[in-house]
């Protein structure tokens, strides 16, 4: 047993403040341990959100010491545990209490995305080759961390012209599945806003899964719409042959 | 409750100490650079040719430093790359300065408007692959030496050549080899050589883009490290010359 400070966030996107604790911890917990604590034993109103506890349904996504992370993928133990530690919401989106935030924007960005079209014809058959690179897409948690951390949102406040990383990571496995058939490119280029990504990879920085999102994701994405609007030799091709 | 000034975060780490870092680095290569490239002078010592100055081309016309005819396609082709671009956003825009930390410009268009011209990185990466050639053609001069020695002016003395391995020839052909694994791991060629197919295995063709798209992505997994580990080698190949040019150093003949 050792005690720890804790600094959390209470309150609403309109008003409140951080509260600060003193809790009694042990050897092993994570930061979500600490919070269920904190709600058994001090504060029984504090609002988080959670549900596998194994950092894989996406919930507990917050800022711990300014880093946006899952508070039960974070140990304490891995944190300067004789600072205070602090615990926030996620600053993209508006808090609904505490440490809960409303990521419902993601959901309307989702539905925006034309969905998987198979060809008409297509064999449902493929090889392991065709889709490693969409099963490193398939591992995302939704626990938008990536979008937290994107600064075109964060900043920036692009929400009405941007998609953000976890949907190009989405549109991403789309496009490149062997058999989908619709095309996201213009929609990629225009309303997803694909071009205000810098490219400054925040997003893969925080990404529980790992995933390469910039690299795997993006930039790939990037050169299919660079093909597709930019490249004047590529244009011309496409013309000359009829090629989509 | 989000305060986006300039450098505000509740981050407890030294976030500052990356672009404090890189735009300490990229400042002194830059000032490197902008000096070797218009002093015109002490690019070649025996058969070893500076890479700011290759491939070496000095028209009648053209009064001033020959470099700066040809560094244009290696300065469009770093700043255009995607792991520059990441590198520059951070350190000079600050946009962000760091990941979850406050930025300087409130106006941001990211590559849609003034910076569309990333867009077209692609033909600095066809003109990279060409200067390639030129490097391992000044390799291929750089392992030819003259019978009759060095004259004391650094120029080959006349006669005929013969195969030779100087300390300055390793150094250029690492040069070659570092700069092939920065140029080879390049995102768009990644993307050229299999990264646009959606299906790997649906003809013999796409299974062999299919294979050379798993060796650029083995590459370019490490693009960042070469693109650093690059730069600062061919900064020093040139410094190498430089110097046995200067006659402040002394190449070593290795046989
Ligand atoms: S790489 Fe692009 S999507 Fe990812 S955080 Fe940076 S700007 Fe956002
Ligand atoms: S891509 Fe990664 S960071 Fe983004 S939502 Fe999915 S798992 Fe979370
Ligand atoms: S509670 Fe499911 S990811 Fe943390
Ligand atoms: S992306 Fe770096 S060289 Fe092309």
């Amino acid at each position: 047993m050792r005690s720890i400070r804790l600094k959390i966030f209470r309150g609403t996107s309109n008003s409140g403040e951080f509260k600060e604790y003193t809790l009694e911890v042990e050897e092993g917990m994570v930061v979500l341990d600490a919070i269920h604590r904190l709600q058994a034993t001090q504060s029984p109103d504090l609002a988080c959100r959670w549900n596998c506890k194994a950092g894989k349904c996406g919930s507990c996504s917050a800022e711990i010491n300014g880093k946006p992370r899952l508070m039960c993928m974070t140990r304490l133990n891995d944190l300067p545990v004789n600072k205070t530690i602090t615990i926030a919401p996620l600053q993209t989106f508006p808090i609904m209490k505490d440490l809960a935030t409303d990521v419902s924007w993601n959901y309307q960005v989702n539905k925006k995305i034309t969905p998987f079209t198979p060809k008409s014809n297509a064999e449902w058959h493929w090889e392991q080759k065709d889709i490693d690179r969409i099963q490193e897409f398939r591992k995302c948690i939704e626990c938008f961390l990536c979008q937290d951390v994107c600064h075109v949102l964060r900043v920036h406040q692009k929400h009405s012209v941007y998609a953000g990383p976890r949907f190009f990571v989405r549109m991403a496995a789309l496009e490149m599945h062997p058999i989908d058939s619709a095309d996201r490119l213009p929609f990629l280029k225009t309303d997803a806003g694909l071009g205000y990504c810098n490219i400054t990879k925040c997003c893969t920085q925080v990404c529980p899964e790992s995933i390469a999102i910039t690299d795997n994701a993006i930039i790939p994405l990037k050169e299919r719409v660079v093909d597709r609007f930019y490249d004047p030799i590529f244009i011309l091709f496409r013309k000359l042959f009829k090629k989509k | 409750m989000s305060n986006n000034s300039l450098g505000a975060t509740a981050r407890r780490d030294l976030w500052w100490l990356e672009p404090a870092g890189t735009f300490a680095v990229l400042v002194l290569f830059i000032a490197y650079a902008a000096w070797v490239g218009l002093s015109g002078t002490h690019y070649e010592w025996g058969p070893y040719l500076s890479p700011f100055y290759s491939p070496l081309f000095k028209p009648t016309w053209w009064p001033f430093s020959p470099a700066i005819l040809v560094l244009i396609v290696p300065l469009g082709f770093r700043t255009t790359c995607y792991f520059y671009r990441r590198v520059y956003y951070r350190a000079f825009f600050m946009d962000p300065p760091a990941c979850a930390v406050g930025e300087a410009r409130k106006h941001y268009e990211g590559e849609t408007k003034l910076l569309v011209f990333q867009n077209f990185h692609r033909f600095f990466v066809y003109l990279a692959v060409v200067f390639l050639v030129f490097f391992v053609i000044d390799d291929i001069h750089a392992m030819m030496w003259p019978i009759n020695g060095i004259l004391p002016n650094g120029q080959m003395a006349p006669g005929p050549k013969t195969f030779g391995i100087g300390l300055g020839t390793i150094i250029m052909v690492l040069d070659l080899i570092f700069l092939s694994f920065y140029t080879f791991g390049c995102h768009f060629l990644r993307h050229l050589v299999g990264g646009s197919l959606d299906c790997f295995s649906c003809s013999k063709t796409k299974e062999t883009r299919h294979g050379i798209w798993k060796i650029i992505s083995k590459l370019n997994e490490h693009h960042m490290a070469w693109g650093w580990i690059s730069l600062g080698w061919v900064t020093f190949t040139d410094l190498y010359i430089r110097l046995c040019s200067m006659g402040i150093i002394h190449d070593v003949r290795i046989f």
